[in-house]
This record gives C-alpha cells, structure tokens and sequence, in this order.
C-alpha cells in the first residue's frame, strides 16, 4: 500500500516535469518566461559547479539556522512557562489564535527603519513567524502529559527546572519535532522572504537580482533548490516524528 | 492553527482579548519611548496619521487596488480548494498521494515562486492575484480533505443506501457534515490569501497596500510604515476574531 502511493506520487511529479518539457518544446511556454526543465537541471548543476553562490546559500542558510533555534529554544522555554501560568496563558489564548492571520512581513519594513538593512531584521522575521507556532506546540504537548509523570515527579521532589527537562519535554518529544518542523519551515520562510522583499545578500536576495536581469539560467536553478532543501528537511523531521510516535504507539 | 483550550467561556475570552489589547499597546507605547521618533511612533501618533491618511484619495486608490486583487484571489482559492479538497478526499488512493504533496508545498517559501509568476502573466494585478490564491488554495484544499475524510461511514452508507448521485452525495451529504471544518479551511485560506496578496505587492507591484509599504522605505516615512502596518494588522486580526467566533459556533454544534 505504502509502495502504491509512493508510485501515485512519483507518477505526479514525472507527468508534471513531463507536461512542463512538452509545454517549453512547443513553444506554449516562451524561453522568457521559463526554460524547459532539462535546461534547469543543467543549468543547475553548472550554477552549483561553478562555486559562485556558495557564499549566498551559506549566508542565507546560517541564518535560517539562527532564526530556528532562537525561536525554537525561546518556544519551548515559553511555552513550558506558560504552561504553569494558567491565568497569562489564558491572557494570551487570544494572541495565539489570530497570530497566524497576521502579515508578520509586513513589520519587515518597520524592522528595516529600526535596525538597518542586515541580517538583523531577516532573522527577526524568521523568529517571529516560528516562535508561536512552537509554543502553542508546547503547550498542546504538555497538556497531554499524564498526570502520573507530574506526580512521580514531585514524589522524586524535583523542582520545576528538573521536573520540565528531565519528565514532561522528554515526555512531549514528538511534539517537539513537529514544532522543529514549523520553525524550520517558518525561518525558512522569514529569512528567504526577507531577502527576496530587500536584502544585499542572500539566495532569496540572489533570485530577486536574477529577476530583474532576466537572468534564467540563476534563478530558475535558485528556485529549484530551495524547493529543494525545503523539502528535504520538512520529509526527514516527518520521518522522525512519524518514528517517534510510532514508538509511542500513537500512529 | 491554534484553537487553545476549548474551556474558555465566551465573556472571559473577550475579557482575555480586552486585557490583551491593552497589554499590546502599553508594550507599544514603552517600545516608542525607547526607540524614539528616529524609527518608531507613538499608538496615538499612529492614530492620528492613520485618520488623516485614509482620507486622501492617494490611499484610497491603494486600498481599493489590494482589495480588488484580494477578493479576486480569495474567491479563486474558496473555488479550486474546495474542489481539490472534495475531489482528493472522496478517492483514496489520489488522497494519500496528493495530501504529503500538499503538505510539503504548504511548507516551501512560495515568495520565491513569484519571479516566475511574474513572467508568466506580467506585472500588474494578474500575478497579484495567482500569487495571494497559491497561498489560500492549499489550507482550504487540505482542511476540505480532512474534513471529508472523518465524516462518520454510518452517513456515506446511508448516502449510499438512498442511491445518491456523487454531486447529490456532496450536496446533501458530505457538505453539511463537512462544514464545522471547511469553515476552519476558509478561515486560514482567508489569512494566507491576504498575506500572499500583501507579500506579492512588497516584492513588485505599482499599486496597492504592500506597494505603498515599501515605497515608504525608500521615502524613509515611517507615518506611513507605521499606519499601513497597523490598519493591515487591524484588518486582518479583526476579520479573524469574527471567523474564528462562527468558526467556534460551528464546531460547537457539531
């Protein structure tokens, strides 16, 4: 069964890559707009080859990093807080549900007049988007940890530091990775989107350049490969998660 | 993506709001003090600048530019998501296939998509609007599919049993029951339709709200940043806090 998805899912993206080959071969879509998909894969590789972006993809995917684990660690820390003040949590309830309505790139701007153009307001952003998705994740984690934890716990006379690292985080840890799953995805997000509204360095920086100099051959590889990455991390932390909760006996 | 505890009774949860807004604006107020006027304004500032701001005609043809491009986007996203989402939940196997794909897409900056959204139609208001429905379509389309999904078999079986016709099945059928977490698809479409829509404008755009933020930037006229954030922020938190109480009701009675 799992085999025939994934062939379902493989088929998709064959015909579609396919579709879009057929499409460029005949002209419906125009050199301009894109090139056919075997000239991005080759343009790919020599872009890659050659070395000159290798700066820019290490720059921008440092501060994805940095982004992920500040909102990561300042989620989980304020989530475990929370958790123990029912009043403010419930203060904040509100907050947490209208955030992701929100347009956080749209404080990009005021971010840029507050710090200057650097890296600074990027990584802000990158914080921003992920933070409360990893403490509303927190917060639903601990609200399932049972209450036989809780009192072992207090019977071992742990205090509350001890009693969150050492019984309830561990307990909650399939939790944790889907919240390092938004994060990532959020700084991600934040960092590229950054780059790409106004930045001077950076791949999503890089793409916008390319755009403006009808440079094809930079961007559409650009393009892929963030694709890429964002995909192959958001599959390998669902493949942990799945095997976390699988040992959990939950799915 | 985040409901909280449900407990929460319906006074409290507006006195929770009331506090929290307040809350918000004191930060504000003690951020501006120290700041200064170098980056920042004060909420009254703010205020004030907006009131004037959205009288002039400058604005308005800016806000009518986004609007006109969001509601396009949106009623595109609503139509293809909810057809995705019925069509993807209803079989099986294109469900377990498309739905991890959905997920991952979900996921990807789509900002980066833009530049080839731009080549494709063009600057102006056709890019605007594919680049804020890309946004919406998917949450719509996978709340749909969920909420297809976990519709108790005893209904379809009766469906099933009155030999209905797939389209008399979805209408009498698998939507009513659906609802509560449509709904819930809508709402977050909502959001991302008009995040995306915004976002497009930032990036390149002659007109509309997003536009107007950025060409503040090189203007360095932080009024305007402040008071276009802020009325973006009220429109879009406020429009949400409506949703999310018929979204509440919905499921309450379901």
């Amino acid at each position: 069964m799992i085999r025939k998805v994934t062939l379902v899912q493989l088929a998709i993206v064959l015909a579609l890559v396919a579709l879009l080959e057929a499409l460029c071969q005949a002209g419906v879509i125009d050199r301009i707009t894109m090139p056919p998909p075997h000239r991005i894969a080759i343009d790919f590789v020599k872009l890659m080859a050659s070395g000159k972006l290798w700066p820019e993809i290490a720059k921008s995917m440092g501060n994805v990093l940095l982004a992920f684990a500040i909102a990561y660690v300042l989620g989980i820390a304020i989530g475990t807080a929370l958790h123990a003040h029912r009043i403010v949590r419930d203060t904040l309830d509100p907050l947490f549900a209208t955030y992701y309505a929100i347009p956080v790139f749209a404080f990009y701007p005021l971010f840029i007049v507050m710090f200057g153009l650097g890296d600074g307001p990027q990584v802000l952003i990158g914080i921003l988007l992920g933070i409360v998705a990893v403490i509303v994740t927190t917060l639903n984690g601990l609200d399932h940890v049972p209450a036989v934890l809780r009192k072992t716990a207090q019977v071992a006379r742990l205090g509350p530091l001890a009693t969150a690292l050492r019984v309830t985080l561990p307990f909650c840890a399939p939790y944790l990775i889907g919240a390092a799953k938004l994060a990532l995805a959020y700084a991600f997000i934040g960092v590229i989107g950054s780059e790409f509204i106004m930045a001077r360095s950076g791949m999503g920086y890089e793409i916008g350049f390319a755009y403006t100099n009808f440079d094809n051959a930079t961007m559409y590889p650009l393009i892929l490969l963030i694709l890429m990455l964002s995909i192959v991390m958001n599959g390998v932390l669902t493949r942990w998660e799945k095997v976390l909760l699988a040992r959990r006996g939950i799915a | 993506m985040s409901d909280g505890p449900v407990s929460v009774d319906e006074p409290h949860r507006l006195r929770n709001a009331l506090v929290l807004v307040v809350a918000l604006v004191v930060v504000w107020e003690l951020a501006y003090l120290a700041v200064g006027d170098v980056a920042l304004r004060s909420p009254w500032q703010t205020l004030r600048f907006t009131a004037k701001l959205v009288q002039t005609d400058l604005f308005h043809e800016h806000v009518t530019n986004t609007l006109q491009a969001f509601a396009a986007a949106l009623a595109i996203a609503v139509t293809l998501g909810l057809a995705l989402g019925f069509a993807l939940g209803l079989d099986r196997l294109a469900g377990d296939a498309m739905e991890p794909m959905l997920v991952a897409l979900y996921s990807i900056p789509k900002i980066t998509l833009y530049p080839i959204l731009l080549l494709a139609f063009g600057l102006g208001m056709s890019a605007k609007v594919a680049f804020g429905a890309i946004h919406g379509v998917i949450p719509i389309a996978l709340f749909t599919l969920g909420a297809v999904r976990t519709i108790k078999p005893i209904l379809l079986k009766t469906g099933r049993v009155l030999k209905l016709e797939r389209a008399a099945m979805v209408r009498s059928i698998l939507f009513p029951a659906a609802v509560p977490e449509i709904f819930t698809g809508l709402r977050v479409g909502f959001s991302l339709t008009l995040i995306g829509t915004v976002l497009g404008e930032m990036f390149a755009a002659q007109h509309g709200l997003g536009y107007l933020l950025m060409n503040a930037i090189s203007l360095y006229n932080v009024d305007v940043i402040m008071s276009v954030t802020f009325l973006l922020v009220v429109f879009a938190a406020g429009v949400n806090a409506v949703l999310l109480a018929i979204d509440r009701r919905l499921h309450f009675r379901a």
